[in-house]
């Protein structure tokens, strides 16, 4: 039954906000923090054009990953399938500004665990 | 509309039964978010991948919605569990309709 | 010249610059940001070294007085003088300039005569950093250290010299190329090396690379688009755990990491022996332990040579003894054959190199948080060649000095300045935007978290005052931006034109800075500077 929920292809909408891309992904369920998602991303970006971050939650069915300081929150939405070797997933992403990426997995119990890192974009430039 | 769209992907050619494994994928894709502006500053329209999937002998391993926010070129890298020999095949959906295939076989070692 | 060489071999000997009871089984000789500087120099340490944080107040952030304290040193002493910025020019004149490669030589054939497997590391930083290895692109630093039989390196200011280059280099180089956190941008693989492993002393070393984490945002990434970097203290613990299980007794990172940073990963790391740190410059006496891991500092421009001898037994780092050699030039003997290969790279270049441009009453010098002599001496340049209202100038550590009274060469003005990116562009940025870039920078130095720091001082301007509280965060250190000219506040929606050099944008355009500088000192003949007072530093 994994990925029964979310199974239909959500349209990619183009969300105004983080609250609204939340509440989109878990019909406003009470989201908790703590273990059960990891993201991974740099302390600083090489090049805010291209971020790498990483997602994993071993219980997920579903993890969203919204960039909560660019214009338009949304980045991606990943959904496991029944032969996910491991409910994680790595992308590239751009990001406008120093800002928290922010990660909520959808466990299969049907609860929600939220996580966020922040990443600093930066102008550079100097060194030792 | 997108211009030489190229799907790469790096898959191993064998694993044991029933071990997961690592995939990566890239596809060339400007990935135009919709929010740039061309010289005369009118908005370039959007026009990206809006969707990943990759599928092991029809079961699903992963179905990913992409943003405009993910990178030109975009790279999804996930694991697969794989139970027998069999073929990947992934998907990639433009915002033009086109749609883009590459599949891989995997035996078992 | 021969009254300082008198003087300084009076209060010193090379015996006593090399002696040191041998210990244990392993020795390691640790060279690090020796910017190609092949020939002695002079180099002021900094005089202010902020640290923000937990790190506030300690090693390496102590200077001047409170470092002559901290390490139990005599103000005016050799080492006082090596290791601070106190009485520079007085005990310049009796101690005279200090490294040049072939003293180093002399050093490492000094240890080896000793100790035949001593184990001779390069944290980088070392193919970049003068006239003759931007015009030879880095051939005369790495002929000059495979001469002196450097057994591996990581990098940094390498990668300026491009992808190719660096190839077409470590192709070459008789010894690894390290770097655990150099992936390949496309696929994410490891692109080099990660370690190496010698056999010494009995016991089975393992040296993991650590090259420059930022370098595609401190240096112009479009030049090595092939890589991507980052600390990746991660599998940094995947490699220490990976040597360890193939039996490594001993566990030396050769890390560029800068020392704060390196600081954090040996607390997060667990089982590294050994970081032999670089990038920040710092010249430390005495090893910090972090844990069970020993940092050692090496300095930088080719002052010191680091000698760490470790007793290695059962897989165990049971003890160890350090020194931290100051290479004083006039003491210790030139190496022959290595000042014949140096002068035989130099040769080619020699008028060039040695043309006086002008002269200097004032002390030169960069080092610091914020403006040195040489940086107020580069942006006046911009200034007057380029008519701008406002210049910057990057707040890079290195730089050899120039001492008062001296004249400067072409030389002079390239230890300055030299790189691959040197254009002065001449631009127009609001307050606004000029209030963004300070903010940006301080927090890359004064952030409490070390690895949001990129090592490097602060921008350096001309032709604008502040304040900086170095104890805010991002958005709020920075305040009473002034426009010198007139001592107006900076207008956020006013335009500035503003000058500057070695953007990290492709396609800056200008004459190269060095010439700028150049006619600059041409124009006024001999320089003299004023104190710095445009910049107030609170929350230290
Ligand atoms: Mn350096
Ligand atoms: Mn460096």
């Amino acid at each position: 039954a994994l990925g029964s929920v979310a199974a239909a292809a959500i349209p990619s909408l183009a969300l105004a906000s983080v609250d609204e891309a939340v509440a989109a992904f878990t019909g406003g369920a009470e989201i908790g923090t703590g273990p059960g998602v990891t993201l991974t991303a740099p302390e600083i970006a090489e090049n805010g054009n291209t971020v790498p971050v990483s997602v994993d939650a071993p219980d997920a069915i579903a993890i969203l990953v919204l960039a909560a300081g660019n214009p338009t929150p949304a980045v991606a939405t990943f959904k496991f399938g029944e032969l996910a070797g491991a409910h994680m997933a790595s992308t590239r992403i751009r990001l406008s500004k120093t800002q928290d990426v922010v990660a909520i997995a959808q466990l299969a119990d049907g609860t929600f665990v939220r996580t966020s890192s922040e990443v600093k974009v930066t102008i550079g430039g100097c060194g030792g | 509309m997108a211009d030489n769209v190229k799907p790469r992907v790096k898959v191993p050619k064998s694993a044991k039964a029933g071990e997961a494994i690592v995939i990566k994928t890239l596809i060339s894709h400007p990935m135009e978010s919709g929010q740039r502006k061309d010289k005369e500053g009118a908005v370039i329209p959007r026009s990206i991948i809006n969707r990943f999937t990759c599928d092991f002998n029809g079961k699903n391993v992963i179905d990913a919605t992409l943003e405009p926010a993910i990178s030109t070129n975009p790279y999804i890298e996930f694991e697969a569990m794989v139970p027998e020999a069999g073929e990947f095949k992934f998907t990639w959906y433009d915002d033009d309709g086109s749609v883009y295939e590459e599949s891989k076989s995997i035996e078992i070692a | 010249g021969n009254w300082s060489r008198l003087a300084a071999q009076q209060a010193l000997t090379q015996d006593q610059l090399l002696q040191f009871d041998a210990f244990g089984n392993v020795t390691l000789i640790h060279i690090t940001d020796i910017h190609a500087q092949l020939k002695p120099i002079w180099f002021r340490e900094p005089e202010i070294n902020i640290g923000v944080g937990d790190v506030k107040g300690i090693p390496p952030h102590v200077t001047g007085m409170d470092f002559i304290k901290e390490f139990n040193l005599q103000p005016g002493s050799p080492e006082a003088y090596a290791l601070t910025h106190e009485d520079f020019t007085a005990l310049g004149k009796t101690y005279g300039k200090m490294g040049g490669m072939d003293r180093v030589a002399t050093v490492v054939k000094s240890i080896r005569a000793e100790r035949p497997e001593a184990i001779i590391l390069d944290g980088g930083d070392t193919w970049h950093g003068s006239m003759t290895s931007l015009l030879t692109k880095g051939q005369d630093v790495v002929n000059v250290m495979n001469k002196l039989g450097v057994e591996a390196m990581t990098s940094h200011w390498e990668w300026t010299l491009g992808t190719e280059r660096v190839q077409e280099i470590v192709g070459a180089l008789p010894f690894p190329f390290l770097g655990q956190n150099i992936f390949d941008a496309e696929w994410d693989e490891p692109a080099f090396e990660p370690y190496t492993w010698f056999e010494r002393g009995g016991a089975k070393v393992a040296v993991i690379g650590q090259a420059f984490p930022y370098m595609p945002i401190a240096n112009p990434g479009w030049m090595f688009p092939e890589y991507s970097f980052g600390i990746r203290d991660e599998r940094m613990q995947e490699m220490v755990e990976e040597v360890r299980a193939a039996g490594a007794d001993l566990v030396v990172v050769l890390s560029h990491n800068g020392f704060d940073v390196d600081r954090k990963m040996a607390s997060r790391v667990k089982g590294i022996d050994v970081i032999l740190t670089g990038h920040t410059h710092d010249a430390i006496p005495e090893p910090v332990l972090v844990g069970e891991t020993i940092l050692i500092a090496s300095g930088s421009h080719g002052k010191y040579v680091s000698r760490v001898d470790l007793d290695v037994r059962d897989g165990k780092m049971m003890g160890f003894r350090h020194k931290l050699i100051p290479i004083f030039a006039d003491v210790i003997t030139p190496d022959t054959e290595m000042a014949d290969l140096i002068d035989a790279e130099r040769a080619p270049f020699k008028d060039q190199l040695e043309e006086v441009i002008g002269k200097t009453e004032s002390l030169l010098y960069r080092r610091g948080n914020f403006n040195g002599t040489w940086d107020d001496l580069i942006c006046d340049a911009m200034l007057s060649e380029r008519d701008a209202e406002i210049a910057m100038s990057p707040g890079v550590r290195w730089g050899a000095s120039v001492m008062p009274g001296q004249d400067i060469t072409r030389e002079d003005i390239h230890n300055a300045t030299s790189m691959t990116y040197p254009n002065c562009y001449r631009t127009e940025m609001t307050g606004e935007f000029l209030n963004v870039v300070l903010e940006d920078v301080a927090d890359n130095l004064f952030n409490t978290d070390p690895y949001y720091q990129q090592g490097g001082d602060m921008v350096r301007v001309g032709g604008l005052g502040y304040s900086i509280d170095v104890s805010r965060p991002i958005g709020s250190r920075i305040s009473n931006m002034t426009l010198l000219k007139t001592g107006e506040a900076i207008d956020p929606a006013r335009t500035y034109i503003v000058a500057g050099w070695a953007s990290v944008n492709e396609g800056t355009e200008g004459p190269p800075i060095w010439d700028v500088v150049e006619d600059h000192i041409r124009k006024i003949g001999t320089v003299k500077l004023d104190p710095n007072t445009s910049v107030k530093v609170t929350g230290v």
